[in-house]
């Protein structure tokens, strides 16, 4: 293949890197980069309103125990005598009452609300947590790949390709219980705690691969520039190079590839407790809750719409800020 | 170009051959012993001893892989607990559901490609033409509408629009029968109206990402020179929209789609389990969930052998969209 994107890529750095020097140059203001990006963020009117949505929701799942403690209710209740007999709850959409806000769970009768709000803690420390790990580890394999390159370069290609053959959903829902059963054996008590770390586990196997892709791209297109010449002249160590030289040069990307990456864990997670993977039905979870209300869909339609909304929410906010940040970031591209 | 078809067939093989290597010890390393879920409690010793034997278990983990791979090439004789003589694409056999696993996947591989390929067309057509025509007409209200769809699109997830779909259309209007699969020799008519809540779903998420993609892609192609040169020229501009920017807005999609038909040919697992039909997805969770190795395994490599041979065709379409591209 002929058509390289890093040769785009490069084109589109040097032309940008022009710019910030323009203001500076006219003896305007001298700003960073960064503080352009900012006030260009600042500016924008669906990052403010995603970003203050984003801090709510974070502000949400951290202060969970909190608003178990002001609500009342913990997510492991039940309230069997407000189900009737055949277990579904009583009252109006799912049982929406001033004790329970957004009802009750068809057949064990747990609040949803206070379960939503827990939902959302694991659901964003499992996407924050992995979107770490993969960035991390993306960062490192596709900085070296792209700045080493040979047999490197080829052997880490390679096991990209690799890793995009496996079906993920399949090869996560046998792996999660092989782990599990490794540590706990065939009768253990699994932590919940475990469980999330098993998860995480998996998305970092399987998701540091783009974010690699990325980051050897980048770092490609950077290799023969000058400065990383001038350093490598001046004898800079590979570490130096790495972290020093090339890696300042490629955060933004980085970052905006990051906060798009955090609402596909959020949703992959989803998506595997959905297949009833990892999470045991004791931890809340978005995907776990929305499985179950599949089977009461004619009887109790308002139990699936709680989780549904809220996790689009959730990742509709994160998407606009990532977008929004993108813009910012680089005002050349057109979204 | 037969040398470029060459290499990647090549290097694909080493991929297929490392997905088949890796599962193989994965499902290996699973500490459950599958032969206890075959015969749960009222099992003898020398019974498990002889099931053991006959999954061959008991042999060291390279001839069993050997005798995987001969199996799927050359066809091999299992013994008379597994039905004999299994043909020539071997897939083992299931003590789970007591038949060859080439036969399961025979029956619940065209119910995935029916929900696939007819939404892959949907999702194609609607998500690059909405991009295309959102790209045409910038800023308009048209535009936004475009980008206000993709943008919900994107964050959306399928199992909750298969609720709703279902909620509203099935039980609600009761304008769909519950989704089934039937197939399309026997009845199309009853074919599509059991699938196609499944079609609009994927169509919908999918689409959303297609639309947005292409309508970047189209900008970006748009203000380029050639295609004000071929304005200036006096060219019509449906043939400079549709057959020159368009070509060349098109490649990154090609891409994507690509490794998207791919992956979901190899099992639409959240979409079968949201509408409850059984394909190849579902097939994959149902023999995890009860430890069926041989199933597994046969249902990992159907969906590593469709990826990977999108990739291979995405790079040949590459080459047939793209004239500047050279296949090498």
């Amino acid at each position: 293949m002929s058509l390289s994107p890093v040769e785009g890529v490069a084109l589109a750095e040097i032309e940008s890197g022009t710019d910030p020097s323009g203001p500076a140059v006219k003896g305007v203001v001298g700003r960073s980069p960064g503080q352009l990006a900012w006030l260009r963020l600042r500016r924008d009117r669906t990052a403010m309103v995603s970003g203050v949505l984003l801090i709510f929701f974070l502000l949400l799942g951290l202060a969970a125990p909190l608003i178990e403690m002001a609500y009342g209710i913990g997510p492991r209740e039940q309230f069997q005598n407000m189900l009737d007999g055949f277990g579904m709850p009583l009252g109006y959409a799912g049982g929406v009452s001033g004790e329970h806000w957004f009802g009750l769970e068809p057949g064990l009768g747990r609040d949803i609300f206070i379960r939503l709000i827990y939902g959302l803690r694991t659901s964003l420390f499992i996407a924050f947590a992995a979107a770490l790990i993969t960035a991390t580890i993306g960062i490192v394999l596709g900085a070296l790949a792209g700045y080493l390159g040979g047999w490197l370069d080829a052997v880490i290609n390679w096991i990209t390709d690799l890793t995009l053959a496996m079906p993920f959903l399949i090869i996560a829902l046998a792996l999660t219980p092989t782990i599990t059963l490794r540590f706990y054996g065939e009768r253990g008590q699994v932590s919940s705690a475990f469980g999330v770390g098993v998860l995480i586990a998996v998305f970092a196997i399987f998701g540091w691969t783009s974010t690699a892709r990325l980051v050897r791209g980048q770092v490609i297109a950077l290799r023969e520039r000058e400065f990383v010449e001038a350093a490598r002249a001046s004898g800079a160590g590979l570490g130096h190079m790495l972290f020093r030289q090339l890696l300042p040069n490629i955060w933004a990307p980085i970052l905006v590839s990051f906060s798009l990456a955090v609402p596909q864990f959020i949703t992959s997670e989803a998506a595997l407790s959905f297949i009833g993977v990892g999470l045991s039905d004791e931890t809340p979870s978005f995907g776990r809750m929305i499985y179950r209300s599949l089977d009461f869909l004619q009887t109790d339609p308002a139990y699936v719409f709680f989780p549904g909304i809220t996790i689009f929410a959730l990742v509709f906010a994160f998407n606009l800020f990532g977008d929004a940040l993108r813009d910012a970031l680089d005002p050349k591209s057109s979204r | 170009m037969a040398r470029f078809l060459l290499k990647r067939l090549f290097s694909a093989t080493l991929t297929l051959f490392a997905v088949s290597v890796l599962t193989f010890l994965m499902f290996f390393a699973l500490p459950r012993d599958p032969v206890s879920s075959i015969c749960s409690k009222n099992c003898n010793p020398e019974r498990l001893e002889r099931v053991r034997d006959d999954l061959g278990l008991n042999d060291p983990l390279i001839s069993q892989y050997a005798g995987y791979m001969k199996g799927i090439v050359t066809g091999r004789d299992l013994g008379s607990a597994q039905g004999g003589r299994c043909d020539a694409p071997c897939l083992g056999w299931s003590y789970v559901t007591n038949e060859a696993v080439s036969d399961t996947i025979a029956r619940v591989l065209p119910v995935t490609l029916s929900i696939v390929i007819p939404a892959a067309i949907l999702w194609l057509l609607l998500g690059v033409g909405l991009g295309m025509v959102s790209a045409l007409r910038r800023g308009t209200w048209l535009d936004r509408l475009a980008i206000g769809f993709s943008l919900t699109g994107a964050s959306l997830q399928l199992y909750f629009v298969g609720a709703v779909l279902l909620l509203v259309f099935v039980y609600n209007l009761r304008l769909l029968p519950v989704p089934s699969y039937t197939s399309i020799f026997d009845n199309p008519a009853k074919w599509a109206s059991g699938l196609v809540l499944a079609w609009v779903a994927l169509a919908f998420l999918f689409s959303a990402i297609y639309a947005r993609l292409s309508r970047a892609q189209m900008l970006e192609t748009l203000s380029e020179d050639f295609v004000r040169t071929a304005r200036a020229k006096g060219l019509a501009k449906p043939t400079v929209y549709g057959r020159h920017a368009l070509r060349a807005a098109i490649t990154p999609v090609v891409t994507i789609a690509g490794l998207d038909v791919g992956g979901a040919l190899g099992g639409t697992v959240i979409t079968e389990t949201t509408f409850g039909i059984q394909g190849l997805g579902r097939t994959a969770v149902d023999a995890v969930r009860s430890g069926d190795l041989p199933t597994i395994m046969a249902t990992v490599l159907i969906a590593a052998v469709f990826v990977v041979l999108a990739n291979v065709l995405v790079d040949l379409l590459y080459a047939a969209i793209d004239p500047r591209v050279r296949l090498r």
